[in-house]
């Protein structure tokens, strides 16, 4: 392990990576990989979470494929330094921030969407210049398995690696020093990898979770827009991994008038997109695992939770499936309504009022995002200052996700930095200020021993009163 | 828990006092050494009193209740309430300037000038940059939307993050502690500012105008030591920025990670310069005097710690530094008043060891005189002094320039980048296009300058921070903003056009669909769409 390090350390010293037409290579290589090995990440996805090729597509493969081209035409950009503003005082001078890249990179990718939060990541690294060695989660082995064999085979092994291995090669990994460390995964892990980070000062970027809500007003009166709504929870739950997935819907607000509207809706189009048989259910992954699966059994096991089960609830241990379930009002202080959820499992909670969805939202930790389905502009407006996530998305879920202009990352609990686009250029890049300065003009009141009229001068020029300098300079103003 | 043990007085003081907010600054006992000043009378007089009060976890978790809530009260988030305390500062700058320019005099021995302008002077011109864009600022910043999200508009949004800690250092006490805080306020942020107590006239001070200038109840100065400060790291804080060095800066760090804090940690590190032979010397000395020993003495994040030069040039630049330095500050540099002393014996030791070294002492080539007393070292030059030498791996802080030798200037960025850390700055001076090519973008460091030293640091518009070693995150201008912000990204889309594509049960065609989608070609769309209705 040392050994491929100290190899990324120098071919970063040699400075391959840093030129733009070795991160085009890469780019290219990698959209190569995707395009030539679709069947075999579509078998993986299958093998490791049941991912049906269309949300293995739409959540994964495409996701890609439009964050490589995205990139590969935006490189020279990005790449580009931006030109500073300075004030006259500073004449002549030019100043510019350049990006660089950070130098060795370590990425930690999850299990939900082990493709692209392994790849995503990368294609920031790379477009930036580092040298990467990525560590997928051993919890989706197939796609490790695919990852570990296929990278080496399109991309620059000197320059990006591919380890495999569990939590111990995680904490090996931990130990050593790196120029940048990005994360996927819980808060727990989270933490730990920050304080690992601070030993070596290496900044972090956070990608965790939360329980994400989804606020829904009296759009629900409208026929045509509840149905829209339902669809929207129904694709944002259970569509991304079977709400394996932070940024997933974790449970609804809904004013109590409207609830037995929305569940209608909710379980109708459940039994579209998935079917109502547990052992025929379609177009839907599976639980990842049988620990996973565990602890949301467990969550439905507490008496009072399991009473407010209205649709569904029904599990399969053997092929790891749960059906898309429905809870009406647990308990607030039970563990689904606590814990992050990460499943298919939806509560519903009901409200008199659906402002009171802002107290609520805000007594819990901030999340990655919040849904809200709402034309009401005063009610977007209430939501969009009085709480605070990742991101906010208006009538829709989950989308937001593939919007590359849109810098996608959490806040507070939900973790911090963020990327996507030219984020993901930005996270993993040095700003660098340059400033050139010529030998003249010379500004005499700059140097001791202090003078009186030095000091007047350098009081007028530090609040930039161009015009008190000419006065004091052409002796009209005293010092 | 990280940096000591309990502080030893709080045994005594284990008869729970009630400790009453927000008025009371909190400050263990220290030991002072005698001052020369008026102030000292205050000094042992406050110890005494000091005794009393503790801040211990209990207080800092009540300071931080007390923020919580006015931030949660929405106190902080009106543009209004930021621009009255921005305005406020700038007020507190301007009516205090002399009792400012005193405690700096008391605490580093600052020359009037350097105080005037490198603090106060620009504590005033960031409030009024802050002033003067706030509005912009709070703006959200529209974002473009593609075809996949079509219809819908987006934008990102500044908030505050919440309830933030600025720690800051002793070497410019005022503008450390509030300019951090400048960006903290006008992001919309309820801030605690813990200074420096290694320089505790500008403390205290700082504790006292704050209180009666600015918002008490979402603003607050604790003043302290290592305890005070172990307890205010203990809590959750939605930001930290750091000001000080590598060591302190591991252990905030790693407390900021229990609560999943992002931090900013503005450090330093041996900020090289190197001159090239084909300049202006006199200009190209002056400015790196200026750099140097005109900032606070040599000890500044940003100032030159060590030249790289060539042999057939060193001693012409030597002499060029003798001649300068003699005008600056006299024949007797002790006698200028032009010159920081050193912040405390602490420091003073260090420095000393520094020259005392072996394989250092026989290079000094002008300077190295000490007086202890007044904590006195005269502007220092060495030359050629081991790389393994103490003076040349650790960041100096102080008014010693060593000057290293190359045979060709391209060979001092080797020497530059084979110390295996990166600085907070960088300098060059040089006509040659392209050994400033060479420079920019071979040698990392968190900002450069070509033919100047640290003015970049009076720039606004340049993000101020560093990499590596020397910190992460950058402030000043728009910057400091944005670091107290969270971008919160806003999709907005409406109910019409729901893409039939996104919803199970999936099929060959929507696959296809989707595929075409994503390409965001028209053409294959169609073609998709119409394959579709074919199947």
């Amino acid at each position: 392990m040392e050994e491929s390090i100290a190899e990324l350390r120098e071919t970063f010293r040699s400075g391959t990576t840093k030129s733009v037409s070795w991160r085009k290579k890469q780019l290219r290589a990698l959209l190569d990989l995707v395009n030539e090995n679709e069947d075999s990440i579509f078998q993986a996805l299958d093998q490791d979470l049941g991912k049906s090729r269309v949300e293995s597509y739409r959540d994964e493969i495409g996701v890609i494929k439009k964050s490589a081209a995205y990139s590969l035409s935006c490189l020279d950009k990005w790449m580009a330094p931006k030109k500073g503003e300075l004030p006259l005082l500073f004449f002549p001078a030019k100043a510019e921030v350049m990006p660089e890249p950070l130098g060795v990179v370590l990425i930690f990718s999850s299990w939900n969407f082990p493709i692209t939060l392994a790849l995503d990541p990368l294609i920031g690294a790379i477009s930036a210049g580092n040298t990467v060695l990525l560590k997928p989660s051993e919890l989706a082995p197939a796609c490790m398995s695919f990852l570990t064999q296929t990278i080496p085979r399109y991309l620059d092994n000197k320059a990006i690696k591919v380890i495999g291995g569990g939590a111990d090669v995680g904490e090996r990994l931990l130990e050593l020093k790196w120029d940048k460390i990005f994360f996927t995964g819980s808060p727990r892990v989270g933490r730990l990898v920050m304080t690992a980070a601070a030993k070596y000062l290496t900044p972090v970027t956070l990608e965790l979770g939360g329980k994400c809500p989804a606020i829904v007003d009296n759009t629900l009166s409208n026929p045509s827009k509840a149905k829209v709504t339902a669809k929207r929870i129904v694709g944002g739950k259970w569509g991304p991994c079977t709400g394996q997935a932070c940024i997933a819907i974790d449970y609804v607000l809904v004013e109590e008038k409207l609830a037995s509207t929305l569940i209608e809706m909710v379980k109708k189009y459940i039994k579209r997109f998935y079917g109502d048989d547990l052992k025929e259910l379609k177009s839907i992954s599976r639980i990842v695992n049988k620990h996973q699966f565990q602890r949301l059994a467990n969550l439905l096991k507490d008496p009072h939770v399991a009473a407010s089960v209205v649709y569904g609830g029904s599990v399969d241990e053997e092929k790891l499936v749960i059906e898309p379930t429905i809870l009406l009002d647990p308990p607030l202080d039970s563990e689904i309504m606590n814990e992050e959820i990460f499943g298919p499992l939806l509560p519903i909670i009901t409200l008199k009022n659906i402002e009171e969805s802002i107290e609520f939202i805000n007594s819990k930790p901030n999340p990655l995002v919040i849904y809200a389905f709402t034309e009401n502009e005063t009610f977007k407006k209430r939501i969009l200052s009085e709480t605070s996530s990742g991101s906010v998305t208006f009538n829709d879920s989950m989308i937001q996700f593939l919007c590359d202009s849109l810098p996608f990352g959490g806040v507070g609990q939900s973790g911090f930095g963020r990327y996507h686009g030219k984020y993901s250029f930005d996270t993993f890049s040095h700003e660098k200020s340059v400033l050139h300065r010529a030998f003249y003009p010379e500004l005499e009141p700059r140097y001791p021993p202090w003078t009186n009229f030095k000091f007047s001068f350098l009081k007028l020029a530090y609040a930039f009163d161009y015009f008190g300098l000419i006065l004091l300079m052409s002796g009209f103003r005293k010092s | 828990m990280i940096l000591s043990q309990k502080h030893p007085d709080s045994h005594a003081l284990n008869t729970p006092q009630k400790l009453t907010l927000p008025h009371r600054h909190y400050r263990r006992r220290r030991s002072y050494r005698p001052k020369k000043s008026q102030n000292n009378v205050n000094h042992v007089m406050a110890s005494e009193e000091e005794k009393k009060s503790v801040f211990d976890v209990e207080s800092a978790k009540e300071v931080v209740k007390e923020l919580r809530a006015s931030f949660a009260a929405g106190k902080t988030k009106s543009y209004e309430w930021r621009s009255t305390q921005l305005n406020a500062m700038l007020k507190m700058m301007e009516e205090n300037e002399p009792q400012i320019v005193a405690a700096l005099r008391d605490d580093l021995s600052k020359p009037e000038l350097e105080s005037s302008i490198y603090e106060v002077a620009m504590v005033k011109s960031s409030c009024r940059v802050a002033l003067k864009k706030l509005k912009h600022w709070i703006m959200p910043e529209k974002a473009k939307t593609s075809l996949i999200t079509f219809p819908s508009s987006a934008e990102i949004v500044s908030e505050p993050l919440g309830v933030v800690l600025v720690i800051s250092a002793w070497n410019y006490p005022f503008l450390l502690s509030l300019d951090p805080v400048i960006g903290a306020i006008a992001a919309g942020n309820a801030v605690v500012l813990k200074p420096s107590e290694i320089a505790p006239a500008t403390s205290l001070l700082l504790a006292r105008l704050a209180a009666d200038y600015l918002d008490r109840s979402c603003i607050k100065v604790v003043e302290g030591a290592v305890p005070e400060t172990s307890a205010l790291l203990e809590q959750k804080w939605d930001k930290i920025l750091y000001t000080g060095n590598g060591r302190v800066a591991r252990i905030v760090m790693a407390a900021a990670a229990k609560h999943l804090t992002p931090v900013v940690l503005e450090l330093g590190g041996k900020c090289p310069v190197i001159v090239d032979s084909d300049i202006n010397l006199q200009v190209a000395t002056r400015r790196i005097i200026a750099g140097k020993w005109g900032c606070n003495n040599g000890q500044a994040c940003i100032s030159p710690d060590y030249i790289i030069t060539t042999k057939s040039y060193a001693q012409k630049l030597v002499d060029s530094f003798k001649c300068e330095l003699e005008r600056f500050y006299g024949k007797n540099p002790f006698e200028s008043k032009d010159l920081s002393r050193i912040v405390n014996s602490n420091h003073f030791a260090r420095l000393s060891k520094l020259l005392d070294e072996d394989k250092v002492s026989g290079k000094i080539v002008h300077g190295g005189e000490r007086d202890e007393a007044n904590l006195r070292i005269a502007p220092t030059i060495l030359l050629d002094v081991p790389q393994d030498s103490l003076i040349m791996t650790e960041e100096i802080f102080g008014p010693l320039l060593p000057i290293i030798q190359v045979d060709k200037l391209e060979d001092s960025f080797d020497v530059i980048n084979s110390s295996g850390t990166k600085p907070l700055a960088a300098y060059l001076f040089t006509n040659n296009k392209k050994l400033k090519e060479k420079f920019v973008a071979t040698v990392s460091a968190g900002g450069l300058v070509v033919n100047d030293t640290t003015v970049h640091l009076a720039e606004h518009t340049l993000p101020f921070g560093g990499v590596g070693d020397s910190g992460m995150g950058a402030y000043h201008g728009k910057f400091s903003f944005d670091t107290f912000s969270h971008k919160k990204a806003v999709l907005y889309r409406g109910f019409a056009c729901d893409a039939f594509v996104r919803y199970p049960p999936y099929s060959r065609g929507k696959l296809r669909l989707l595929e075409a989608l994503f390409n965001g070609s028209f053409f294959s769309i169609i073609r998709a769409l119409l394959g579709w209705f074919k199947s």
